[in-house]
């Protein structure tokens, strides 16, 4: 498959342009230390303030997402967990009751809700408790007034960064058709990177810009021929399938990190709207130019430095590709939860050859390879991090990444920086 | 089917983890999803651990229900022990693995492991975090002492045996747990407070210990219940087949402290040393090595008398809190309760005593309305108390778990023992104080010298006029009402704004010649006499009325 970018040759090719042939995948199951989809309502109730999202599961849903939310900011944050009781098991029928009283009590108390996501979770799933019939039947008693959409974030379904992949999966049956062109970038981005793509779109003269998911949930993109969708994010590949199901084009870039790979994400628009070669350097030069700038003083920390990645949120392929060849990063593993070759290729083909990747996890085994390799930096969950530090080994922990603005030229500087701030901070530390 | 939005207690299988990872050398293999190991988290974030809790997670997904799920679990099983090497096995499963029907621990059961093994039955949509713990530490507790259960009829052993046996007496100091409020520097604490009263520890646990240690639990001549969430069945375990006395009273203030030394001499027949004796009306010798007894005597603490204080904890903790905010710091405790389920009848006791009726309940919501209808002025509670009286504008010191990485800090802090009441003083007192200095801050904010730019250490949101001694703006009706997030509490405002608009001129006048610290009780006060009394306008002479009415 040809990269879209290498249709505008004079915008000065980044990548290689022949495709190495896949380097061997280490394949290992046992213990994953990965959170599950549940948590990406983390950042995805942030993005829709008028939507709600009810886990159906257990006190652990409950306590998963508390714990990886951090703190409790908000009285009534827009999401909760129905816990189900030993009543709720016994019956099924009256799980079903108890939920609609439980919607119901919550939209009272909660007027501004648009969309309600039920989310299914495990305890939810192996009891098989339907909750596709259950928004069915919450659609119609509610009478549009809230929009009720199911989907699934268990763990025994998804990892971590999937519930989002999951969640706009449940929202495109309601993404009206239209033929019309228009650019659709997909996967949650924090409000001022969007802004900033925004600009930067309008800039390039693409005319119609539009978001999924949207800012508010109700105001959904069409969807249809006209669209080239972009992702944001490299975790969601059954909307982006979905999408293309829908008529759209999906369009191969390598996803928006670093200078580099912002640079080609946008060329990859540019092209598909047939921005002229020209307007393309004029818009984007300054920007890869300051952000290169900005990325320097990281860079001198970063270069020659190991890197070990450990799977977790999705997005390590991508950052090694931007650690490697904007930072000078070693790569030692790029661990990934799951490979999708098909949303990865671009990304993929920009890594150096020989890079050893691995799927999945037994974490005991890794972690045996982390110490073996010593590298100076690995980037892991929040649950490895001072484990490892303790033994001496440097970390980043992963979850940052999925609430940080990172993506963009304008925010390289900032990625490489939390890559960095370790290792600096190792070096100021005169402790022994 | 029952709605959360934030928790105070994880899952009963999050209660196991704690006790596993206080101990050594022990194991926990769980049955569990993927995602379940968030709550590793929990250690080495919230306690800042080096080491990965010794848990080890089946994470199954979808596809391996379709096939062996049992396979999974004994691999799981055999791996672990063969790589960590543990001197005990605890099995159990999540909520999910509990729907699925594997009965992890009867498979570990048939594997010939040849190491002590605990099958865990911890139910997960009846129970929760502190339950599993209690029952993880006694069950553990009981499969490593089964080969010394005394046969039924065996005479209960001389608590004074210490004595024949020549040698000093000594007890285990039962509950300390990771996850638990500064656990950590309370062994410490009381371990010393023992050894100054030639009173020996045995086994501490499960914080620290090893099976080994649970072996030697009925070496002691007494358990010292120190955290009843966790300990309290186990005590009652050992008390009933070992015969071993329980010490039930938690040494956290210098009341309650000088009372445990006390039973603790009662307990194992030791005389009480003079400087313990109580004296009437003065602390005794002993309890003048805290300085709270004296600092709460000394003229600066006469503005501590009576504050309004709101308390929600654990029981261990809301219990000790409402005796020493009502006897040793003179301050009005205004509302008490407690997630503690198991605890309730403990809590409901303290309470009453106090003539008030406890609050048992698992929604912080209604606990932060609580907090606000009682006018509380500090608040002594939770991290969840922690962001309800943030929201409320009220101080808040932190007293019990649910914790957060703060209030496990580098320095020594115990609670319990006389350096416990010092902490304790401090703690508590402190942010009265940054209450005090708000409210100089809102009284001097139109005074030409003051330099704008001072940050409410309170944090962005706190409304402006809710201050410790001003609780009417976040009392009754909508100030309970749904959205308090920070910046949204026009509602009480409102209510504010309206009941103000009953003040004539010179009632306004009046009240605002009132010191500032007594001021919104005044007016609170006044306004509730009006109310009763059925007046359309609050005058100068209502408010005298009002004052007159209230001193009685």
């Amino acid at each position: 498959m040809e990269a879209p970018y290498l249709a505008i040759p004079s915008m000065g090719v980044s990548a290689p342009p022949v495709q190495p042939s896949p380097p061997d995948i280490l394949k290992q199951s046992g213990q994953r230390e990965v959170f599950c989809g549940l948590t990406s309502i983390v950042w995805l109730h942030r993005r829709m303030p008028d939507a709600f999202f009810l886990v159906v599961g257990s006190r652990t849903c409950a306590h998963l997402i508390q714990s990886a939310a951090g703190v409790m900011i908000f009285a009534e944050p827009r999401f909760g967990t129905a816990i189900l009781g030993e009543r709720d098991l016994a019956g099924l029928a009256d799980a079903n009751e108890e939920l609609d009283r439980l919607v119901k009590d919550l939209l009272e108390r909660r007027p501004e809700i648009r969309t309600l996501f039920l989310v299914g979770s495990c305890p939810s799933e192996v009891i098989k408790l339907d909750l596709a019939k259950a928004a069915e039947r919450l659609n119609n008693q509610l009478l549009g007034r809230v929009r009720v959409l199911n989907y699934s974030g268990s763990g025994i379904e998804t990892t971590f960064t999937q519930g989002e992949d999951n969640a706009l999966l449940a929202m495109l049956p309601l993404l009206p058709s239209s033929d019309e062109e228009q650019l659709l970038i997909v996967g949650t981005l924090a409000d001022v990177v969007e802004d900033r793509f925004r600009l930067i779109f309008e800039r390039l003269g693409i005319p119609t810009v539009r978001s999924l998911p949207p800012r508010r949930s109700t105001d959904l993109p069409p969807v249809g021929k006209g669209t080239r969708v972009l992702l944001a994010q490299p975790f969601l590949s059954a909307t982006a399938r979905a999408l293309q199901h829908r008529g759209a084009t999906l369009l191969s870039a390598p996803y928006p990190f670093g200078v580099e790979g912002s640079r080609d994400w946008m060329a990859a628009a540019a092209t598909a709207f047939g921005v002229p070669a020209d307007r393309f350097a004029t818009v984007l030069d300054p920007l890869v130019e300051r952000g290169r700038l900005a990325l320097a003083p990281h860079r001198q920390v970063l270069a020659g430095k190991r890197l070990f990645l450990l799977p977790d949120s999705q997005m390590e392929i991508p950052l090694a590709r931007f650690l490697s060849r904007e930072c000078g990063m070693e790569l030692v593993e790029v661990g990934t939860p799951y490979l999708d070759r098909q949303l990865m290729a671009a990304d993929l083909a920009l890594l150096p050859p020989a890079t050893q990747l691995s799927e999945g996890q037994d974490v005991d085994l890794q972690l045996e390879r982390v110490r073996a390799a010593r590298p100076d930096l690995v980037l892991c969950g929040l649950g490895l991090a001072n484990p490892l530090e303790a033994e001496g080994i440097a970390t980043k922990w992963s979850i940052e990444l999925v609430f940080s603005p990172i993506h963009g030229c304008d925010q390289a500087g900032e990625l490489a920086e939390l890559f960095a701030r370790p290792l600096r901070r190792r070096a100021l530390l005169q402790l022994s | 089917m029952e709605l959360t939005l934030w928790t105070y207690e994880g899952p009963p299988h999050v209660g196991a983890m704690r006790i596993a990872t206080s101990m050594e050398g022990v194991h926990y293999v769980l049955h569990a999803p993927q995602g379940d190991t968030y709550a590793d988290l929990l250690f080495t974030m919230i306690e800042r651990r080096g080491l990965r809790p010794p848990v080890t997670y089946t994470t199954f997904q979808a596809r391996d229900l379709g096939g062996d799920t049992a396979e999974l679990v004994q691999r799981s099983i055999r791996q672990a022990v063969e790589r960590f090497q543990p001197e005990a096995l605890l099995v159990g499963e999540s909520c999910t693995a509990e729907l699925i029907q594997d009965q992890p621990g009867a498979l570990a059961g048939g594997m010939n492991l040849g190491v002590p093994l605990v099958n865990l039955e911890l139910p997960a949509y009846s129970k929760k975090e502190n339950w599993g713990a209690a029952e993880t530490f006694y069950q553990l507790v009981r499969t490593l002492l089964k080969s010394q259960l005394p046969a039924p009829g065996t005479p209960r052993p001389s608590p004074s045996r210490w004595r024949q046996e020549g040698r000093r007496p000594r007890v285990n100091l039962l509950g300390p747990s990771l996850l638990g409020f500064r656990c950590r520097d309370d062994v410490l604490e009381i371990t010393r407070l023992l050894g100054e009263h030639g009173i020996d520890v045995a086994v501490v646990a499960p914080l620290g210990a090893r099976p080994a240690d649970l072996v030697r639990i009925p070496t002691a001549d007494a358990n010292v219940c120190l955290y009843m969430e966790v300990a309290g069945p186990v005590c009652s375990w050992l008390e009933r087949s070992f015969g071993t006395p329980v010490v039930r009273t938690v040494p956290i203030g210098i009341g309650a402290t000088a009372a445990f030394l006390r039973e603790l001499h009662g307990v194992l027949d030791l005389e009480l040393p003079a400087d313990l004796q109580a004296v009437e009306g003065q602390p005794s010798e002993a309890e003048r090595r805290s300085r709270l007894p004296w600092y709460s005597r000394s003229v600066d603490s006469t503005y501590l008398t009576g504050k309004r204080v709101f308390i929600f904890a654990d029981a261990t903790h809301a219990i000790a809190a409402a005796r020493i905010a009502s006897r040793e710091l003179g301050f009005q405790v205004v509302g008490l309760g407690s997630y503690s389920r198991e605890q309730a009848r403990e809590v409901r006791a303290a309470a009453a005593e106090l003539g008030l009726e406890a609050l048992i309940t698992d929604d912080y919501l209604a606990v932060e309305k609580a907090m606000g209808e009682a006018a509380a002025e500090l608040v002594l509670g939770t991290q969840m108390e922690r962001h309800s009286a943030k929201r409320l504008g009220l101080p808040c010191a932190v007293i019990s778990a649910p914790l957060h990485v703060q209030d496990v800090p580098a320095r020594y802090s115990p609670q319990m023992g006389w350096e416990g009441a010092n902490v304790i003083f401090d703690s508590w007192v402190h942010p009265l104080m940054m209450g005090l200095e708000e409210h100089l801050i809102g009284m001097f904010r139109h005074d030409f010298e003051f330099v704008d730019g001072h940050r409410s250490h309170l944090g962005d949101g706190a409304p402006a006029a809710a201050g410790a001694g001003e609780p009417e703006a976040t009392a009754e009706g909508p100030a309970a009402a749904p959205d308090l997030a920070p910046g949204t509490i026009t509602a009480a405002d409102a209510v504010r704004e309206a009941l103000e608009s009953l003040w004539t001129a010179d009632g306004e006048a009046e009240l605002a010649k009132i010191p500032f610290f007594v001021r919104g009780k005044v007016r609170k006060n006044t306004e509730a006499f009006a109310r009763e009394r059925g007046l359309e306008r609050i005058d100068a002479e209502a408010l005298y009325d009002a004052k007159a009415h209230f001193s009685r």
